[in-house]
């Protein structure tokens, strides 16, 4: 509560401003560029069989990543969007968490699905829209969910899952499970209303909610001069009274260590952290996109000699965890893995036209099934000019 | 049985739900210690914990993100929106969050135990915003259920009812009938079917059918019209999305006459929806056309309130032009 004498100790008599940028808040680094962990600098918790899981992770999503861009140039799927250049953010994070854990993502986010567990099938089954998708073929492509694995289902709207993401910590904390929610954003997406509504509440309110910015430089085109003044999103943690870190987002150790430490204190406290992870998105925003329009190969190729997957395996590499054998090998594992679901997923048929309905409600409400009968009662004059037609499914 | 108005029964709805199940929860701007500015949350948070009823940020978009991931998580959220001229800003959390997350996810997630309660409408001096009925924005979402009720009696059952339904809401309170609307209520829990209209009084000559605080100036009309020897067949909707078709049809075959009455600007208001539906359904049945008596296509003004509100006087009129079309 405001209080007469509440500023009584702390008052100044000249008009002296607090500067816009006196928050220079420091970065988290614990792996240096080749590899190596810097002097002095705190250690993750982290075994071989951990790193071994990050950096299978890593691996696969570079080769859905590419997989998934060739497919998509050659027609077979509409759209897609890669991770390339923050898969040690992505991964690093999603590695310090529980698995009971609730991921909510933006969307760039789908190597902390794989490292949950989803299946190369269901990952398939989603970007061919076929009827094996859980999402019943209704979204684009990468807009991936699933409840088993504890991640939302993505919805393109940005920021939106920001203040879901308070609200469904809130609901763990009330419901006394040991678990919070994660929420990932880019630095684009805490421009909207929602970034500010969201993490107000969180601290407001108290609730255990990781809120991990992915600041990689870019929103589409606008680059992040051109998206705030000021020192990126960390400080923003700090007015609204959250406990926030900076993290070099190309650094997994660093990464996953910002992450283990807040998760901890998230719990212990009921209250939500901000970690903003300083990284870049090496590809274009989507298969729609040409970052040639608006930065150069010079800019790409100085973020490209710092990738934290490189660097994550040369430590692995130095610790003797990992060889350029196991390496080749893996790769060509997921190469001829992805490939054949790939083959699979795309001869898979479309959902049957009912789930056209479905879901809207718990129930199919009447005027909806009375739509579908209209609807199927036309497709049966005109079968040649939709796909369910086609498929023979209405006659 | 009790008597209540409005506001307790509202109160008593959410008391009595909240007893029952430990993972409702009630929330918004002066929701918690304050009772909410109109009070249907008074005594709620003495009873049930901070932790249960409790004052957010003044952030509806805030509100309702916050309220989505509750109820995805399996608490049973019921958000109030302070006036319903406020809900815009979380326009976009209940468009696109609400009403497609369980279309969306292919029902892997859904926020079917979230209820979304505000004040709606005019007559109380509000002006431009306080007076809004933003109805129509939300019926052309599918996903969603609108609901509003008319008198203590439906509020408490259709709110219990919203509660329990496996879909999200948007539940418009008439605040003019906050306390000025008393009646018998029983004290324990029930529900009232959504999607089901009701017909209020029966008659033969013309319908007349609306929904919330509009019900009472209808019913003022239908008297005038009775004392005029004409016999109006009065309806309340009570479920705007997904709405009793058959009621309103059966009705108007019978009657032949279908006036429809909104607070909302007639131009995209609700009852345009009801006209064209019951135009494929009833048309060798109509006598008349189908008449509309709704705000003007304005703001809600504040001085000339009186002029622009569709009151019994407009409603009376498009009774006799309808009857002796």
């Amino acid at each position: 509560m405001n209080r007469p004498d509440s500023n009584a100790g702390n008052a100044i008599h000249q008009a002296s401003f607090t500067a816009g940028d006196a928050l220079n808040i420091p970065t988290l680094k614990v792996l240096d560029p080749q590899g190596t962990i810097i002097d002095g600098a705190q250690m993750p918790a982290i075994d071989e069989a951990l790193a071994r899981r990050i950096y299978d992770t890593m691996t696969y999503i570079r080769v859905l990543d590419e997989r998934m861009v060739a497919s998509q140039r050659q027609g077979r799927i509409s759209f897609y969007m890669t991770c390339i250049g923050e898969e040690a953010s992505v991964i690093g994070s999603a590695a310090a968490l529980s698995e009971d854990d609730m991921i909510m993502a933006q969307y760039r986010e789908h190597a902390a699905l794989r490292y949950r567990g989803f299946s190369t099938d269901n990952f398939m089954n989603q970007m061919f829209s076929n009827a094996k998708d859980l999402g019943k073929g209704r979204q684009m492509p990468i807009h991936y969910g699933s409840n088993e694995l504890n991640y939302m289902t993505i919805s393109s709207p940005l920021a939106t899952q920001i203040p879901q993401a308070s609200g469904y910590a809130y609901g763990q904390k009330m419901q006394g499970v040991d678990a919070l929610t994660i929420c990932y954003f880019g630095e684009g997406a805490a421009s909207e209303g929602d970034f500010h509504a969201g993490l107000n509440m969180a601290a407001v309110l108290r609730s255990p909610t990781i809120f991990y910015c992915r600041n990689n430089g870019y929103a589409i085109s606008t680059g992040t001069d051109e998206q705030y003044a000021g020192d990126g999103i960390a400080p923003r943690g700090i007015g609204y009274g959250i406990e926030t870190i900076r993290v070099d987002g190309n650094d997994l150790l660093a990464v996953l260590l910002a992450t283990q430490t807040a998760r901890e204190f998230a719990l212990k406290h009921n209250k939500p952290v901000l970690i903003e992870a300083m990284s870049y998105r090496l590809g274009a925003h989507s298969t729609s996109d040409d970052p040639s329009g608006y930065r150069s190969k010079e800019e790409e190729e100085l973020w490209a000699q710092i990738d934290g997957v490189l660097r994550f395996k040369t430590w692995m590499m130095n610790q003797g965890w990992w060889s350029e054998e196991e390496d080749s090998a893996l790769f060509e594992k997921y190469r001829t893995e992805i490939l054949s679901a790939l083959k699979v997923a795309e001869k898979v048929g479309p959902p049957s036209l009912e789930e056209i309905v479905t879901d809207v409600y718990s129930d199919v409400p009447t005027h909806l099934s009375n739509q579908l009968t209209d609807l199927k009662a036309h497709i049966a004059k005109y079968p040649d000019a939709y796909p369910s037609g086609k498929n023979g499914e209405s006659h | 049985m009790a008597q209540m108005n409005l506001l307790h029964a509202i109160n008593n709805a959410l008391d009595l739900a909240m007893e029952k199940n430990e993972r409702v929860l009630c929330f918004g701007e002066d929701v918690g210690h304050f009772g909410g500015v109109f009070r249907s949350t008074s005594g709620l948070q003495d009873k049930y914990g901070k932790g249960r009823c409790f004052n957010t940020p003044l952030t509806e978009q805030g509100i309702i993100g916050f309220a989505n991931g509750l109820a995805a998580q399996g608490a049973v959220p019921v958000a109030e929106i302070q006036f319903a001229d406020y809900i815009f800003p979380a326009f976009d959390q209940i468009v696109n969050e609400t009403a497609k997350f369980r279309y969306r996810s292919g029902n892997e997630f859904n926020v079917g135990s979230l209820v979304i309660r505000t004040p709606y409408g005019g007559g109380i001096a509000g002006g431009l915003y306080h007076s809004q009925s933003p109805e129509a924005y939300f019926t052309g979402t599918p996903g969603l259920k609108v609901v509003v009720p008319r008198n203590p009696y439906q509020a408490k059952g259709l709110l219990t009812a919203c509660i329990n339904d496996d879909n999200p809401v948007v539940f418009f309170e008439p605040k003019r009938l906050y306390r000025a609307s008393v009646g018998e209520v029983p004290e324990e829990s029930y529900e009232i079917e959504l999607g089901k209209a009701e017909v209020v009084s029966e008659g033969n000559d013309i319908t007349l059918l609306g929904w919330g605080a509009q019900m009472e100036v209808i019913e003022q009309a239908a008297q005038m019209a009775k004392d005029e020897g004409i016999s109006c067949e009065v309806i309340d909707l009570r479920t705007l999305l997904p709405w009793d078709v058959d009621t309103v049809a059966q009705s108007v075959t019978k009657t032949g006459r279908l006036i429809i009455s909104h607070e909302a600007p007639i131009t995209g208001g609700f009852s345009g929806e009801i006209s064209a539906t019951i135009s494929d359904k009833c048309f060798l049945h109509l006598e008349s056309p189908i008449g509309r008596v709704c705000g003007l296509d304005t703001p809600y003004p504040l001085i000339q309130e009186k002029e622009y509100v569709a009151d019994k006087y407009k409603i009376f009129e498009a009774i006799k032009a309808s009857v002796n079309f």
